[in-house]
């Protein structure tokens, strides 16, 4: 994608979004409810065209003219699974293997309802399915083509945790299989998990990387210290430590930044024996891609808000 | 990539599918027949054979138009589900999703709404006129097989399903509401069926060069009513309610 917008009127969906998602990668869209994630893979799949700006979708450009090649080369499962109730998971399946004309049709279902464990349900009505078998129909209905780009919009959205954890289970087999997976959600333990490279966006692009080069971005590196009881002067304890920029007390111990934590924690632990303290733990400080995410938002919050 | 049929076929396997088990769709399949033929063989029945030829052509006419009702309001309630239902569901948004073009769409929803209604029309009109032939009265019958009724029933019933199909997806192209979609395209229907009721009637009467060159005109405005609800089905507009 090259400085792809998309307006609805006066309302930006998207504005200015540019990356790269490579073959066979997973990458994850975050972003808050409207930030434009949905709209970006509808854009991607021709469902919508875009105000301004290029992309070149598994291969070809991004043009109204290319849509159906487009879409015959791509699977998009939306948030809602949208299945056809009262018709069987084989004939939801037979649909849309007739809508992309695929051949060894038998084949290609039963290879889909493998993939997601669900060859014993081929023949059950999809409006008799709980919610998180549908959803693995859905996911089936999605492989059918054997997709060059799959892309999952909020894939989880409205699943208890259970049936989450079998669709995360399922996304990483297909991550297994090598299978290019573009995958926009709220969830971002979910992203963490699956995802090779993350973008965020609120509109426009916020950041992108792997996770913990976003960590890296956002945070400076710290050491978590738990004592059994607080230190005597702590502020000649912990400045006087090779490697320590500074230090806050936290609930339990101490909060130091450090450049390079295992530089830092050897010489920490002695300055600590040495001074009498008992130790209880000495550890990294690990953001996760919720304090990234929430750093990012909240920034262009306050910007709104100024 | 052009225009292929193997889409528009897994678009009428779907529908029919669909329509064999939904029960409101099966309701109006079975109850609109069942009244449109026992409207008429009332007024067949008890026409008695010394009325005169105003009041059996009355008789004959109501009959007649009782059933075009068919192939008006059966593909019409069909077709108002098309889309506004597809999108009720959330299936429309799959649906275009694949490759199929929008002409493919239309045309599978338009063969799925079409085959059964006129099968239905057909056979409710074959039943009428065995019923006259068996049990109406002599002077009844002959009025029924005579003139221009059996050659307007026989153009008029696919010509008169093909507007209310284009009607209802046209419609159900643009609403948010399946029942609503559902009462606009009967509505939608009215016109034609005003038309019809005049000829029936014998307030225009209808000869058969009138016959034939109202069912061209029939035919020509359904032609274009094709084109008009393919370029109406876009899809930025199906899925966001807008276009930009």
């Amino acid at each position: 994608m090259e400085h792809l917008s998309k307006r609805f009127g006066e309302r930006v969906a998207f504005q200015d979004v540019s990356f790269a998602v490579g073959y066979g990668e997973v990458f994850g869209l975050l972003g808050p409810n409207g930030a434009g994630k949905t709209s970006t893979v509808r854009t991607l799949g021709t469902l919508i065209s875009p105000s301004s700006g290029s992309a070149t979708v598994a291969g070809i450009p991004l043009t109204a003219a290319n849509g159906p090649a487009i879409r015959s080369r791509i699977s998009i499962m939306p948030e809602s699974p949208g299945l056809y109730l009262r018709l069987t998971v084989k004939e939801n399946l037979e649909c849309f293997a007739g809508l992309y004309e695929l051949d060894d049709v038998h084949g290609r279902i039963e290879r889909a309802l493998r993939a997601v464990n669900l060859e014993d349900r081929a023949t059950d009505r999809c409006g008799a399915l709980s919610k998180g078998l549908r959803q693995r129909v859905a996911l089936a209905r999605a492989l059918l083509n054997d997709p060059a780009v799959l892309f999952l919009d909020e894939p989880t959205s409205g699943l208890d945790p259970v049936a989450s954890r079998e669709v995360h289970g399922l996304i990483a087999s297909l991550r297994e299989r090598g299978v290019t997976i573009f995958l926009t959600t709220h969830r971002l333990e979910e992203a963490e998990r699956l995802c090779h490279r993350v973008a965020i966006m609120n509109t426009t692009l916020r950041s992108i990387g792997r996770p913990d080069e976003l960590r890296e971005q956002l945070f400076s590196r710290a050491l978590d210290v738990r004592v059994a009881a607080p230190l005597e002067d702590p502020h000649t304890l912990l400045g006087g430590v090779p490697g320590v920029d500074g230090w806050e007390p936290a609930p339990s111990g101490y909060v130091l930044a450090v450049s390079d934590p295992e530089l830092a924690a050897p010489h920490l632990a002695r300055a600590l024996v040495g001074a009498g303290a008992d130790i209880l733990s000495i550890a990294e400080s690990r953001h996760s891609l919720e304090d990234v995410y929430l750093e990012l938002i909240d920034e262009d919050v306050e910007a709104r808000s100024r | 990539m052009t225009f292929r049929w193997t889409r528009v076929r897994a678009i009428v396997v779907k529908e029919l599918r669909d329509y064999r088990r939904n029960r409101f769709i099966l309701g109006t399949m079975g109850v609109l027949p069942l009244l449109f033929i026992i409207l008429p063989l009332i007024q067949l029945f008890d026409a008695r054979g010394d009325l005169d030829s105003t009041r059996l052509n009355l008789h004959v006419g109501l009959s007649m138009l009782y059933m075009l009702l068919i192939p008006a309001f059966l593909p019409s309630t069909l077709s108002a589900y098309s889309v506004v239902g597809e999108r009720e569901q959330g299936t429309l948004e799959p649906v275009l999703t694949t490759p199929i073009r929008r002409k493919e769409f239309l045309v599978g929803k338009a063969l799925a709404a079409f085959g059964p209604t006129v099968g239905l029309a057909y056979a409710v009109f074959g039943v009428f006129l065995a019923a006259a032939a068996l049990f109406a009265h002599p002077a009844i019958a002959s009025a029924i097989y005579s003139g221009t009724h059996v050659l307007v029933q026989v153009l008029f019933i696919p010509l008169v399903a093909g507007w209310g199909i284009w009607v209802g997806i046209a419609v159900s192209a643009r609403s948010t509401d399946v029942r609503a979609a559902q009462q606009l395209s009967v509505l939608g229907c009215v016109p034609l069926m005003a038309v019809l009721a005049l000829m029936s009637l014998n307030v225009i009467t209808v000869s058969v060069g009138l016959a034939v060159g109202f069912a061209a005109a029939l035919l020509a405005i359904d032609l274009l009513a094709w084109r008009a609800v393919a370029a109406m089905l876009d899809r930025e507009r199906l899925i966001t309610g807008s276009r930009t």
